[in-house]
């Protein structure tokens, strides 16, 4: 590891302070971060530690929920009104992981991941757009096998590694920022970045932003909720296709829905066509199969990752499926 | 600046790159807490940390100024052994033993944590608090332990056994 200089925030405005120096990361759990800097593939100069901050998951005012920054992925896994209102973000955050790393994670650093691409960890011996920008991709002509169907660029074909993201995803969370300039919040849809010919910036924060906390609203949708992973192994492996959605059936018909995708993308991704796709139709298997094939559409697949369009249909069906009890 | 590390005071590293692990093995000379991949895939440096399961090579020893540890030398001893320890021994819960220190450690978190309710992947009911010790739940919560050698069965069985045993 690179020397550098450890501090800790005692509150967000120490935090802001402290992080404004060029070359300062905020730390969380370090869970991604640490192993990072030990691959000296993060080089920061000093880290800021903020798990200090805000940790409480609370009832706002709306009936949503909202919770700091610093939660730690356990804490928000086990909650009674995560459990019982957004049952896809349980569901999602124990599907990633492993119990030891799920108690350090925090929500906030659980964002600030970076792609598990074997080309981006590999500092040594391949090339990396995202490690260093003009450089190249060996994923294109390389082992993809895991790589993005949706949205990648020439530049970069890595997926976002999170599976939390993809449930606060498809759950419309809000992302509060706060930076030298005060304070703002963006839609999670909005937080992440495609990788363009610029995959080595992967979310819309600016230097020194910090986020504080994730705020979920209230959502009736949102009590029938749940996420689906499918990986190589039963646990403890990073997602081929996932899937969270919440539906809402009336007299048969679709009256809402929401579905995001994991491990397809450079960024959860909001399957948007084929909500709309979706919306007003009768609820059963060609309704589910005619929303997926609307999204898949657009999948652009290298030599490895083609199975992953008929894995993410079905996988869309299925869940689709059961969230509509299975009647269908 | 300290972390009690067995219920002993011990002096946070002046370098910030020091990971939890090294300060325990390298440092403490506690060498049962094992570095396998020392890049959280292998769950052999889980400690205790205020009784919490975490992985010690993740983590900056700087960032448990004071926090508890607990590590395999801390549950139990030779004479006076965790009764988990025991049932390992019994079970035949290892066979090179290199990751049962982390393997122990995880799994007395475990219990705790299935006490509290804390949801696994293979939980169907999310609103229900109480949670059976299922063959796949204690499957799918040790999933982060690997073992190489596959003594799996013999953990879970020892894992069995102290549960029985409390439970009596």
């Amino acid at each position: 590891m690179i020397p550098f200089s450890y501090a800790r925030a005692s509150d967000v405005q120490d935090a802001i302070a402290k992080g404004a120096l060029g070359g300062t990361k905020f730390l969380g759990g370090g869970t991604n971060l640490v192993d990072l800097m030990r691959e000296t593939i993060e080089r920061p100069t000093g880290l800021v530690d903020v798990t200090g901050l805000s940790s409480e998951i609370t009832e706002t005012r709306d009936g949503g929920v909202m919770i700091g920054a610093a939660a730690r992925n356990t804490a928000v896994t086990e909650h009674p009104l995560i459990r019982s209102r957004y049952p896809a973000l349980t569901r999602a955050i124990v599907a990633g992981a492993s119990a030891q790393i799920r108690n350090m994670a925090t929500v906030g650093g659980n964002l600030m991941q970076r792609t598990r691409c074997t080309y981006f960890y590999d500092g040594e011996g391949s090339h990396c757009n995202k490690r260093a920008p003009g450089d190249g991709c060996d994923a294109l002509s390389g082992f993809n096998r895991s790589h993005a169907i949706l949205g990648a660029s020439d530049a970069c074909i890595a997926v976002h590694p999170s599976d939390m993201c993809v449930a606060l995803t498809a759950l419309d969370a809000m992302v509060h920022i706060e930076g030298s300039d005060g304070s703002r919040s963006l839609p999670i849809k909005d937080f992440h970045r495609l990788p363009g010919d610029r995959p080595d910036i992967e979310t819309m924060l600016q230097p020194g932003d910090l986020i504080t906390a994730i705020e979920l609203p209230a959502s009736s949708i949102a009590a029938n909720s749940t996420y689906r992973k499918v990986r190589d192994r039963a646990s403890y492996a990073f997602a081929l296709v996932s899937v969270a959605a919440a539906l809402e059936i009336e007299n048969g018909n679709v009256r809402d829905v929401r579905i995001a995708l994991g491990g397809v993308a450079h960024k959860p991704w909001r399957a948007e066509r084929a909500e709309a796709a979706l919306r007003g139709k009768p609820a059963g298997e060609a309704a589910f199969l005619a929303a997926a094939e609307a999204e898949l559409a657009a999948a652009r697949t290298f030599e490895g990752n083609a199975f992953k369009v008929e894995l993410a249909r079905r996988t869309i069906v299925s869940v689709l499926t059961e969230l509509s009890g299975g009647a269908v | 600046m300290s972390i009690s590390v067995n219920g002993n005071a011990v002096q946070v590293p002046d370098d910030p790159r020091v990971s939890l692990l090294d300060l325990l093995r390298d440092g403490l000379h506690l060498h049962g807490t094992k570095k396998g991949c020392n890049q959280g895939a292998c769950g052999a440096c889980t400690v205790l940390v205020d009784g919490e399961r975490m992985l010690s090579c993740l983590s900056l020893a700087v960032q448990f100024d004071g926090r508890s540890i607990t590590t395999i030398e801390g549950l139990g001893e030779p004479g006076a052994l965790h009764p988990l320890q025991q049932a390992f021994v019994e079970h035949d819960g290892f066979q090179c033993g290199y990751c049962t220190p982390g393997q122990i450690c995880s799994a007395v978190a475990m219990v705790e944590e299935v006490r509290r309710g804390v949801p696994s992947h293979v939980t169907s009911d999310l609103n229900s608090n109480v949670i059976d010790f299922s063959h796949d739940e204690m499957r799918e919560r040790m999933s982060g332990n690997l073992c190489r050698c596959g003594a799996y069965n013999g953990i879970i069985d020892a894992i069995n056994e102290t549960l029985k045993e409390a439970a009596e």
